[in-house]
């Protein structure tokens, strides 16, 4: 059985502590990898040549910003319900690092799009949605910064995660509801990927890579919340 | 000398103007991502070791 102690700040402190530079070591190597096998080992696309490589940036980038964005929300809606402190650090530090990767994924896209449809920008839906997903993201951060109240503002930057939560399934099936010049499902199509194994693993592997470096980042942030809320308390004299 | 190989790779056939930036910006934001928070542990804690230092 899961032990709900596991989860108390001090733990999760310790924990950070102890295997957060192993994670960063292996966050680093494994992103090496990711490169090598992305630039070098993977075929080149027989239609869209060479170019097709800023997918290994691009995708990973966008798919983390929705997830870390269903992370915020679900979190927040936990600290919401259930006043639980971590679930709002969770919840906050979630912003910067999604912020950072919606960003990543619209600038790849633009630079993607330029040698695609000869457009760095067009109001495409899935852009667009993606666009609003960075607003959003931002309206969080803010609204979490304009409160001096550090628990108030998480709860009502929750609030505003959980009402934007709607667009996360616009993004994902704006190619599907409506004529975009954005290319449809590749990956998470159902049957099955329409990209060859050759290109899809290492963009797999990018997408975990991706996934693993948010993670090492967001508990980062969260352990340098802790230090900052709780360094008048004796376990945290114990443990820096 | 560079070789023809390294070269052809580089051009990244006509694209590596797209490419090589995308992986720039790419490396950036993981890089910052991981190394912020890292970096602003290891400043608070000096911060707060010099504090309760200097208080003892």
């Amino acid at each position: 059985m899961l032990n709900h102690r596991l989860f108390a700040v001090e733990n999760v402190y310790r924990w950070c502590g102890r295997w957060l530079p192993w994670l960063l070591a292996l966050s680093i190597l494994s992103l090496l990898l990711g490169l090598v096998w992305g630039l070098y080992i993977a075929p080149a696309d027989y239609r869209q040549s060479e170019a097709y490589r800023i997918i290994y940036m691009h995708v990973p980038a966008a798919w983390a910003s929705m997830f870390l964005y269903l992370v915020m929300a679900g979190s927040g809606m936990v600290a919401l319900i259930w006043r639980i402190k971590l679930a709002e650090m969770i919840s906050m530090e979630c912003a910067p690092v999604g912020a950072a990767m919606t960003a990543l994924a619209l600038l790849t896209g633009m630079l993607w799009g330029k040698p695609m449809w000869g457009a760095y920008w067009v109001w495409d839906a899935r852009l667009t949605s993606e666009l609003i997903l960075l607003f959003l993201y931002i309206g969080v951060m803010a609204l979490n910064t304009a409160i001096p109240d550090p628990r108030k503002a998480a709860r009502a930057a929750a609030v505003l995660a959980i009402i934007g939560i709607v667009n996360i399934p616009i993004i994902h099936y704006s190619v599907v509801w409506w004529n975009t010049l954005h290319q449809g499902p590749t990956v998470t199509r159902f049957g099955a990927p329409a990209a060859h194994v050759s290109i899809l693993l290492p963009l797999l592997w990018m997408a975990a890579v991706f996934k693993l470096t948010c993670f090492v980042s967001i508990m980062a942030r969260v352990r340098n919340t802790i230090l900052l809320r709780y360094r008048q308390t004796q376990w945290l004299q114990k443990n820096a | 000398m560079p070789s023809a190989g390294l070269y052809q790779w580089l051009l990244m056939d006509g694209y590596g103007w797209f490419v090589w930036p995308s992986y720039v910006l790419g490396l950036l934001v993981l890089l910052f991502n991981l190394a912020y928070p890292f970096y602003r542990h290891r400043r608070l804690s000096m911060q707060w070791r010099r504090r309760s230092g200097s208080r003892e």
